[in-house]
């Protein structure tokens, strides 16, 4: 896009090389950090409509137009209050455990392409490095849950250890299934790969298996019902955040909705062709490659709450089983059926 | 509710709100009617009250269905209920147990059935039971029972005979001497009331059966072995109301 270039020739004119990179990492940053914000902020506010609209009920609608200022007046709220430590509270634990769960989402937000120059961070092991963030997350709920010192949050804290290892295979997995067509798992090279085609076209048969499984796993992976076992709040209060007020809890609760937004942009990135439209055009307006991808992202996150709202709680054994017996096996399958039709070059191009 | 299945509780909301409109017109309050006192009824029924029941129990018919559409045939709730939290029919008669809970175990217990009180006797409808005992059966006599209730109230309601409410009784009610014991099936069991009366105004002693008491007494014998999930989604079949359980 013009305008960051224009302003990384003014910063680079304006100091030393070295100042104006770091001032111009700072202000990426910043910028990531509002989109963070704002994105986590209104996909709480689309989750409660969306329930209401699925519960028959009106949702949150007074404070501002259609209840758009609704979660700035909580986050406000949020902010002003106290923030309370357990006497028997690991405190340094216990305050360092949001931080991981915040920063390791924000890190995995950096990676995705939104637009063709719209990507603060291309490394040529884009998914590796997605894959292996998303997995630090859980060392948060971990440290949350046991630090809080409290059963309920510990037993949270556990199923989301094992639920959060346990998936991490199969979305790990069904990306891998995908990575053999694209070959290659830098982002920007695999939305390279799908201007021939979104991914989901390409592999037909094992890539449709594959995006099945990776909506299931990423929804477990995110602590979403069905699979909401870490804060099933009719067996364990609020689960592993239990303990946590004010803006700590906050930062869980944002989290958990930029993880679904991650999950889902992966999906986008992975099988729907991120920023290229569906008609052929985007090279031409610059930001409506950044629309198609948000639109895309949000039928996914659509999907997801309708998943939320509709499925009752698995147990936490049935959840094991599934993962195991048989998630994992047909991903396996999958994989071996995914090579041979690249190497047999059955799949699909325009 | 319990076992995360919020929508389908949302479901429920819609169609009590229907029914608490009706209860509203006729006595005035939502929740605590207070409706039956000593000697009859605190007011004639709403001129609205036939055509309004009519119209619910219409919509009803079209909305019950979606609760099995919603919930009952969904695999994860199917999985999560069966086999879950078994009762006997042994268990159930000696534990005491009343109400679907008890139904749900083959223990035939409809007070309606064996004590037709008021118009029970006059209306035909089917006693539910299922045999496995379990979550799901218990779940499942709860969703046929609604559609008992509405057969009942069908054959009733056109028959409401015109005439007095209330009958003239005094203000103090002396019970002659001796133990009485009325009971009533209500929608989680039956409900009991044992006085023994020495004749003066106030009763020597007085016992409220409520079911919600014996059904808990169950929870520690048959959540045995489970997981906590399996707890709630047995104490949610159970239906347990904390003020009832503490009558």
């Amino acid at each position: 896009m013009n305008i960051t270039k224009n302003i990384h020739e003014w910063l680079f004119s304006l100091m030393p090389e070295a100042t104006a990179s770091i001032v111009e990492m700072v202000l990426i940053a910043v910028v990531y950090l509002a989109i963070f914000a704002v994105a986590g902020l209104y996909l709480v506010l689309l989750e409660r409509r969306v329930a209401a609209w699925f519960q028959l009920r009106l949702g949150p609608n007074r404070v501002g137009y259609q209840g758009l200022l609704q979660t700035m007046a909580d986050a406000l709220k949020l902010v002003s209050k106290e923030l309370t430590v357990t006497i028997k509270a690991d405190k340094f634990l216990y305050n360092l455990a949001p931080y991981f769960v915040i920063v390791t989402a924000l890190m995995a937000l950096s990676l995705f392409p939104f637009s063709k120059e719209f990507q603060a961070f291309d490394i040529n092991i884009g998914i590796f490095f997605l894959t292996a963030i998303s997995s630090i997350g859980v060392i948060g709920i971990l440290l949350a849950g046991w630090s809080s010192n409290n059963k309920f949050a510990l037993i949270g804290a556990m199923r989301s250890g094992v639920q959060t290892i346990s998936y991490e295979l199969s979305v790990g997995l069904s990306l891998l299934t995908m990575v053999l067509m694209t070959g290659s798992l830098q982002l920007s090279q695999i939305v390279e790969v799908q201007k021939g085609g979104w991914l989901i076209v390409q592999g037909h048969i094992p890539a449709i298996i594959a995006f099945c499984i990776y909506m299931i796993a990423g929804t477990a992976e995110t602590n979403r019902a069905p699979f909401d076992l870490v804060e099933a709040e009719s067996e364990l209060g609020a689960g592993f955040h239990t303990e946590y007020s004010g803006m700590k809890f906050a930062y869980f609760f944002l989290a958990e909705f930029i993880n679904m937004f991650i999950i889902a942009a992966i999906a986008t990135t992975i099988f729907f062709g991120a920023y290229l439209s569906p008609f052929g055009i985007t090279e031409s307006i610059p930001l409506l490659g950044v629309f198609w991808f948000l639109a895309k992202t949000l039928v996914l996150v659509f999907l997801m709450m309708w998943f939320r709202w509709t499925f009752p709680r698995l147990r936490i054994d049935q959840l094991l089983v599934l993962e195991w017996k048989y998630l994992l096996p047909l991903n396996l399958l999958n994989l071996v059926l995914m090579a041979l039709i690249v190497l047999l070059k059955l799949t699909i191009h325009f | 509710m319990d076992v995360g299945a919020l929508t389908t509780y949302f479901y429920g909301f819609r169609d009590r709100e229907m029914i608490n409109d009706i209860f509203e017109e006729t006595c005035g309050a939502r929740l605590t009617m207070n409706y039956n006192i000593p000697g009859g009824l605190m007011f004639d029924i709403h001129p609205n009250f036939v055509k309004r029941t009519k119209e619910f129990i219409a919509h009803f018919k079209t909305k019950l269905p979606e609760y099995d559409l919603l919930l009952t045939g969904n695999v994860i709730f199917q999985k999560r209920m069966k086999g879950i939290g078994i009762l006997s029919k042994e268990d159930a008669i000696s534990f005491g147990a009343s109400g679907p809970v008890g139904r749900a175990s083959g223990y035939s217990c409809d007070v309606r059935k064996h004590h037709p009180y008021s118009a029970f006797d006059k209306v035909t409808f089917n006693e539910i039971l299922k045999t496995e005992g379990d979550t799901l059966a218990r779940y499942q006599v709860r969703i046929l029972e609604m559609w008992e209730s509405m057969s009942i109230i069908e054959q009733l309601i056109d028959n409401i005979p015109e005439g007095d409410f209330f009958a003239k009784t005094n203000t103090v009610i002396k019970l002659p001497e001796g133990e009485y014991y009325e009971r009533v099936e209500t929608a989680r069991g039956e409900l009991g009331v044992y006085i023994i009366s020495t004749g003066t105004k106030s009763p020597y002693r007085m016992k409220f059966r409520s079911p919600g008491f014996s059904n808990l007494s169950l929870l520690n014998h048959i959540a045995v072995g489970g997981k906590i999930g399996d707890l709630v989604a047995t104490m949610a079949t159970l239906d347990l109301v904390i003020p009832d359980i503490d009558r």
